[in-house]
C-alpha cells in the first residue's frame, strides 16, 4: 500500500485518495471507461436495474442507459461470442458472467473463437474485450459457485488473465484492461467486494503484467495470488511478531505474468511459498515455482519451494468443510513459519 | 427469372464467382491429391449459388462470417483467389499468413469475419457483429453462414433469441446440405423445414432453393433489406448438396451414388448458365468466355501461392497478442 500510494504522488494528477471497497473501485473503472470513451459498453445477466448479482454495477444503468449497459438473457455462449463479434468490430465490450463457474458455458466462444481468431488470421483482427467475472469460495454457496478456474485461462495463448487482490488495483488494472486490444479475463473475488482500500479518485491505469511486492520482508517469499493476498498480508502480520518477516509478492496478471519480481525477491529471502486458493494440481502455483526454480534465483535457494493451495476437492458445502478446502490465515501462518525454520 | 436491380454485369460476375469457386475447389482437391497441400478441406462443390446468390445481397462493406466450408463465402464476398490461394499453400502473404489455412481463411478488410472450424461458431459472433453496427450506427448488415448441423447446436439458440430481442441487423443463413458429416437432416431435425425455428423467435423464417441463384439472392435481398432498415434478423434455409464428402477421411457411407448423381443433375452453374441464355443476356460463347476467364484465374493463383515465401518460422508468435 506504502509503495501505491507514492506512485500516486509521484503521478500527480490524482492526488485525491478516499476509501473504497473493492466492488466500488470496479463500479468506478466501469463508470470511468464508458464515460471516456463511447465504444466502451457492458453486457450481462442481471447487470442492469438488478445491479449485478454482487452489485458491482449499482447505478450504472441508471447512468449509462440500457444501450450501454445491456442486461442479456441467461445466455452465457452468446454473451461471451457477441462480446467478440463486437470487438472484432470496432466496440470496446465489457462482459460479466455472473459467476466464474459459469464461464464453462462460454468456453467454445472465448477459448476458441476470441483468443485464437487475432493469430489464425494472422494478426489482420483484433479481439480488444475484457470479461469480468467474480470466482471463489467462502460463500457457501457449494461446488457450482465457488469455482477459480484462472489457470484454464492462462493455458490458452491469446488470452490474457488479471486477478487484482485490492482497491487500488481492481480499478487500475480493469481500466488497463479495457485499453488493451486483446482479450482480458480479469478474475474478481467475491469475498474482496467488501474489502476496502484507499484509491485514488480520476483515471489511472495499473500497468498489466507487473507483479508487485505487496509487503517487503527478508525471511520468505510469498506468492499469493486474490484473496490470498490479504490473507498472507495478515499472516505476516502475524509472523512479524514472532520475528518473521514475510515479503508478500502479487503477480496481479497471471498472464503475461512477470516473474522477475518474484525472482528478485527470492534472491533476496532465498525461500519461497506460493498461495492460492484454486486447486494446486494444474494451478497457477505450478508455473510460479516452476519460473523460480528454472531461473536466476535457483542458485539463492535454501530450503524447497512450497506450495500451498486447495485441495483437490469441489467446494463443499458445509461451514468447516469449506474453510477446509482452500488455504486460511493459519494455514499461511504455519506453513511460512515451517519453512523458515526449516522444517522442509 | 432476372431478379429487378440485377444489371447483366453483375450476372456475369456472379457467374464468374461460381466458376472461380467450383475450379478453386477442384484445384485444391488435385493438390491434395500432388501432396502440395496438407490437412484437410471441405469442398463446397454444388453449393456455389447459395454462397454467391447470398452475397449478391451485400454491400462491400458488410460482414459475413463463413464455415469450414467456406471457400464459397469467401470468394462471393470478395476475396482474391492468389491471396486464397497461398494462404492453402501457407505461405506468408496468405491471407492468414499462412497460420490459418483453408478453415481459418479470413478476409476482414473485405468484411469477411472469417471461416470458422467449429460448428456454430460464427453464429454467437454474428450476433456480436450486429449489436456492434447497431451501437455504432454503421448501416450494415452482418450475414452468417452455417450448416444443417449448426442449428442443434445451443450456440444457434442464444444467438438467435439474443439478435430478436435486440433486433439486431443479423441474417442467419441456414446452407441445408443435407447431411451434418453423416447426420441425414431427416434424422437430426423432428420438423421439416429448419427454416421453422424462426417462428419461435418472431423472425421471418424462409425457405428456399439453395441451388438456384435467384432464389437464394431474392429471399437475402428481402432480410438485408429488412435488418438495413432496424427490423431485425431473418433466418433463410438454402436448401442444397455437397458433391463430395464431408471432408478428406469420408468414405460416404451414409448416401448412395444415385443421390449424388440426382443431384449432381441440378448443378447450380449449369443452372445459372441455362437461366442466362434463356434470358438473351449472355450467348454460348460469352459462357465459355467467362469460365475459360475463371481457369485462367486460378492457374494464376497457383503458380502465384507456389512462388511465395513461406512464413519466417522466427515469426511464429507474431500475431498471439496485439
Amino acid at each position: 500500500m506504502l509503495k501505491q500510494m507514492e506512485a500516486v504522488a509521484a503521478g500527480g494528477e490524482t492526488a485525491v485518495t478516499r476509501e473504497l471497497t473493492y466492488a466500488q473501485a470496479v463500479r468506478e473503472a466501469l463508470q470511468l471507461a464508458m464515460t471516456r470513451d463511447e465504444k466502451v459498453f457492458m453486457l450481462g445477466e442481471d447487470i442492469g436495474v438488478y445491479g449485478g448479482a454482487f452489485g458491482v454495477t449499482d447505478g450504472l444503468y441508471e447512468q449509462f442507459g440500457p444501450e450501454r449497459v445491456r442486461d442479456t438473457p441467461i445466455s452465457e455462449a452468446v454473451i461471451a461470442g457477441a462480446a467478440v463479434g463486437a470487438a472484432m468490430t470496432g466496440m470496446r465490450p465489457v462482459a460479466e458472467i455472473q459467476f466464474m463457474d459459469f464461464i464453462t458455458l462460454s468456453m467454445e466462444q472465448l477459448v476458441l473463437q476470441g483468443a485464437k481468431i487475432r493469430f489464425m488470421f494472422g494478426g489482420k483482427a483484433t479481439v480488444p474485450l475484457v470479461l469480468r467475472t467474480p470466482a471463489g469460495s467462502g460463500t457457501g454457496a457449494a461446488a457450482q459457485h465457488s469455482e477459480s478456474l484462472e489457470a484454464w485461462f492462462v493455458h490458452v495463448p491469446g488470452l490474457k488473465v488479471v486477478m487484482p487482490s485490492t482497491p487500488y488495483d481492481a480499478k487500475g488494472l480493469l481500466l488497463a484492461a479495457i485499453e488493451d486490444d486483446n482479450p482480458v479475463i480479469f478474475v474478481e473475488h467475491k469475498l474482496l467486494y467488501r474489502t476496502k482500500g484507499h484509491v485514488p479518485e480520476g483515471y489511472y491505469t495499473v500497468p498489466l503484467s507487473q507483479s508487485e511486492v505487496k509487503r517487503p520482508g527478508r525471511d520468505l517469499t510469498v506468492v499469493a495470488t486474490s484473496i490470498m493476498v490479504p490473507r498472507a498480508l495478515e499472516a505476516a502480520d502475524i509472523l512479524a511478531q514472532e520475528g518473521i518477516e514475510l515479503e508478500v509478492v502479487d503477480p496481479r496478471t497471471l498472464k503475461p505474468y512477470d516473474a522477475g519480481t518474484v525472482t528478485q525477491s527470492v534472491i533476496k529471502t532465498g525461500k519461497a511459498l506460493v498461495v492460492h486458493e484454486a486447486p494446486k494440481t494444474g494451478g497457477f502455483g505450478g508455473e510460479v515455482v516452476a519460473e523460480i526454480v528454472s531461473g536466476a534465483a535457483f542458485d539463492y535457494l535454501e530450503a524447497p519451494v512450497r506450495r500451498l493451495a486447495g485441495l483437490d476437492v469441489p467446494i463443499p458445502y458445509n461451514r468447516e468443510l469449506e474453510r477446509t478446502a482452500v488455504p486460511q490465515v493459519e494455514d499461511i501462518v504455519r506453513e511460512a513459519r515451517a519453512l523458515v525454520q526449516g522444517a522442509y | 427469372m432476372r431478379p429487378s436491380g440485377l444489371t447483366a454485369v453483375a450476372l456475369q460476375e456472379a457467374l464468374r464467382k461460381m466458376h472461380l469457386i467450383r475450379l478453386f475447389e477442384e484445384k485444391a482437391e488435385s493438390l491434395y491429391a500432388l501432396g502440395k497441400i496438407h490437412g484437410t478441406m471441405h469442398l463446397s462443390i454444388g453449393q456455389e449459388a447459395s454462397a454467391v446468390g447470398a452475397c449478391l445481397a451485400l454491400k462491400p462493406d458488410d460482414y459475413i462470417l463463413s464455415t469450414h466450408r467456406g471457400h464459397g463465402h469467401c470468394i462471393g464476398k470478395g476475396a482474391e483467389p492468389k491471396l486464397m490461394m497461398a494462404e492453402f499453400f501457407g505461405k506468408d502473404v496468405g491471407y492468414c499468413r499462412g497460420r490459418g489455412g483453408s478453415m481459418h481463411i479470413a478476409d476482414v478488410a473485405g468484411g469477411n469475419l472469417g471461416a470458422n472450424g467449429i460448428v456454430a461458431g460464427g453464429i454467437p459472433l454474428s450476433t456480436g457483429v450486429g449489436l456492434s453496427i447497431k451501437m455504432q450506427q454503421l448501416g450494415k448488415v452482418c450475414l452468417t453462414f452455417f450448416g444443417d448441423g449448426a442449428a442443434n447446436e445451443g450456440a444457434f439458440h442464444e444467438s438467435l433469441n439474443l439478435a430478436a430481442i435486440w433486433q439486431l441487423p443479423v441474417v442467419y443463413i441456414c446452407e441445408n446440405n443435407r447431411y451434418a458429416m453423416s447426420m441425414p437432416v431427416e434424422a437430426a431435425f423432428p420438423i421439416a423445414q429448419i427454416s421453422q425455428r424462426a417462428v419461435a423467435y418472431n423472425m421471418p423464417g424462409v425457405t428456399v432453393d439453395g441451388n438456384d441463384l435467384f432464389a437464394v439472392y431474392e429471399a437475402v435481398k428481402t432480410a438485408v433489406t429488412r435488418a438495413r432498415a432496424g427490423e431485425g434478423p431473418s433466418l433463410i434455409e438454402t436448401i442444397t448438396y455437397r458433391w463430395r464428402g464431408h471432408s478428406k477421411s469420408d468414405r460416404q457411407r451414409y448416401r448412395t451414388r444415385e443421390e449424388v448423381k440426382a443431384w449432381q443433375a441440378r448443378d447450380p452453374i449449369a443452372h445459372l448458365e441455362q437461366q442466362l441464355l434463356r434470358a438473351g443476356l449472355l450467348d454460348e460463347a460469352q459462357l465459355a468466355e467467362i469460365a475459360a476467364a475463371a481457369q485462367q484465374t486460378i492457374e494464376a493463383s497457383v503458380a502465384f501461392a507456389e512462388a511465395a515465401a513461406d512464413p519466417d518460422p522466427a515469426s511464429i508468435l507474431e500475431g498471439v497478442y496485439a
